[in-house]
């Protein structure tokens, strides 16, 4: 009986620990645009993995390229074979932090801007991103979305001087997240 | 009492440790991937002049010129053999993902094809892997040149048929291989005495030497009486820039339909006897694809 009682007390000291919680979700989306005079192009990923950690602020997104659908299936099959090379790096990775992470208001409705800095890999290169986001809390439901843009250069995608007209060098990226599960410790 | 204590608070350092770690992502993904379909073994719907695992996509439209010169051997007098061409003109369409459908009119014999070509398997990895692919091709041809025998032959002479079944895999993002059995039925062979019926194994590779150039193999080996003819046999090099495929290749083959290159090749490879040809492919986007 005595031990119950220590069982219990440790497991509330780990709670009271982490009292911020974790988020996690797995159905994320991403899309991105290229826009230019003589096609646009557009892709959307609705299997994005995340995990925020409120305490530390850590964020974290993984994608699998493949998993990119386009209009166009041919687009699709030259961006995997031609441009990302998914078979050699399946998947996209950006781990940041979120400033201020824990002042964030996450009980009640609310809308905070927040800053996130942190690192894309891409292609198997690594560059620094940073972005504003937006975290939406309405009646319990946490949400965040972002934007930002990258060079394809920077993460050595070559575009062939034959299509060149046709896609931009620079790409938006749209973020969403619809919903953040909070993550139950194991 | 104390030991227990001493656990239990071990284990809120492992476990907190656990959940500080680095790797925030490490347990949220899933650890066996999901089911993804191998796509790109080939460029092209044609290793070179054979059917290839790879399809058309739902609503694409493949314009196809394939040409073919004459023997590189003829010399200077017939230009290394550019000033003798043979053609074959193609419109293929994809109806579905798995079944593309195609018309081709070929100079040679003045011969018209139709053909249905229909994906049985697509090679996966994942929790539903699939080590091939595989591909189902029949057709029919029909050739319309005048005849100039005593006996105008009748439309059952002048047809024949054809069934192929393809398998391959792409065994790594550079290599693909392909096995390709077929069966030629002719109306009226070529020569008397060949047989109307010829099955043929045919294989067919291919090997990225960049991401937008690869080289081709492609070869068949009939079985059956087929005087003078020899086994079609061509390597060539694909390039690809955005929605064109270039085909260039050197082969024995002056056919480029089902029947005229397995049951009609003459010349030997090997002792200079090649053509220089290309085809040429370029796919139209029709409809819209996917709407979100």
């Amino acid at each position: 009986m005595k031990y119950s009682f220590f069982v219990i007390l440790f497991t509330l000291l780990i709670f009271a620990a982490f009292g911020q919680p974790k988020y996690f979700t797995k159905t994320g989306k991403i899309s991105f645009y290229s826009k230019s005079s003589m096609e646009n192009i557009e892709a959307v990923n609705t299997k994005v993995v995340s995990v925020w950690d409120v305490a530390s602020g850590q964020i974290e997104f993984a994608v699998l390229l493949k998993g990119f659908e386009f209009e166009k299936a041919l687009m699709q099959e030259h961006f995997n074979e031609n441009y990302v090379e998914s078979d050699k790096y399946p998947k996209a990775v950006f781990k940041g932090i979120i400033e201020n992470s824990k002042t964030i208001q996450l009980s009640g409705d609310n809308v905070s801007t927040v800053k996130v800095n942190g690192t894309l890999t891409l292609h198997g290169v690594t560059n620094p991103v940073s972005t504003n986001a937006v975290i939406t809390v309405k009646s319990g439901v946490v949400a965040a979305s972002c934007n930002f843009s990258i060079t394809l250069a920077d993460y050595k995608i070559s575009i062939p001087s034959l299509v060149a007209e046709k896609i931009n060098k620079k790409i938006s990226i749209a973020v969403v997240i619809p919903e953040y599960q909070s993550m139950t410790t194991k | 009492m104390i030991k227990l204590t001493i656990a239990l608070f071990v284990y809120s350092i492992l476990l907190s440790m656990n959940l500080q770690s680095q790797d925030l992502l490490k347990g949220v993904e899933d650890s066996v991937p999901a089911t993804q379909k191998v796509t790109g073994a080939f460029k092209s719907t044609r290793v070179i002049n054979a059917h290839s695992i790879e399809m058309l996509h739902k609503g694409d439209l493949d314009f196809r010129i394939m040409h073919r010169f004459g023997f590189i051997s003829s010399g200077i007098k017939q230009f290394y053999g550019l000033d003798v061409a043979s053609m074959r003109i193609s419109f293929d369409y994809g109806l579905s993902d798995n079944t593309t459908i195609g018309i081709g009119r070929s100079t040679f014999r003045k011969e018209l094809d139709l053909f249905i070509k229909q994906r049985i398997l697509q090679q996966s990895t994942g929790a539903r892997s699939i080590p091939f692919s595989l591909v189902l091709a029949a057709g029919g041809l029909v050739w319309t040149e005048e005849s100039f025998a005593p006996v105008k032959p009748g439309f059952g002479d002048r047809s024949s048929y054809y069934i192929q079944l393809v398998a391959g895999r792409k065994f790594s993002s550079a290599f693909s291989m392909q096995l390709s059995p077929i069966f030629v039925h002719s109306g009226s062979p070529v020569n008397t005495g060949d047989d109307q019926t010829i099955f043929a194994m045919g294989g067919g590779a291919r090997l990225k030497v960049s991401r937008r150039m690869a080289l081709t193999f492609d070869y068949h080996h009939p079985f059956g009486n087929l005087s003078g003819s020899t086994d079609p046999l061509s390597v060539g090099v694909d390039i690809e820039t955005g929605g064109h495929v270039f085909q260039l290749q050197f082969s024995n083959a002056t056919g480029m339909n089902e029947r005229a290159y397995i049951t009609q090749t003459t010349g030997d490879f090997f002792k200079g006897d090649i053509r220089f040809g290309f085809n040429l492919s370029r796919i139209f986007k029709t409809g819209k694809h996917k709407t979100w």
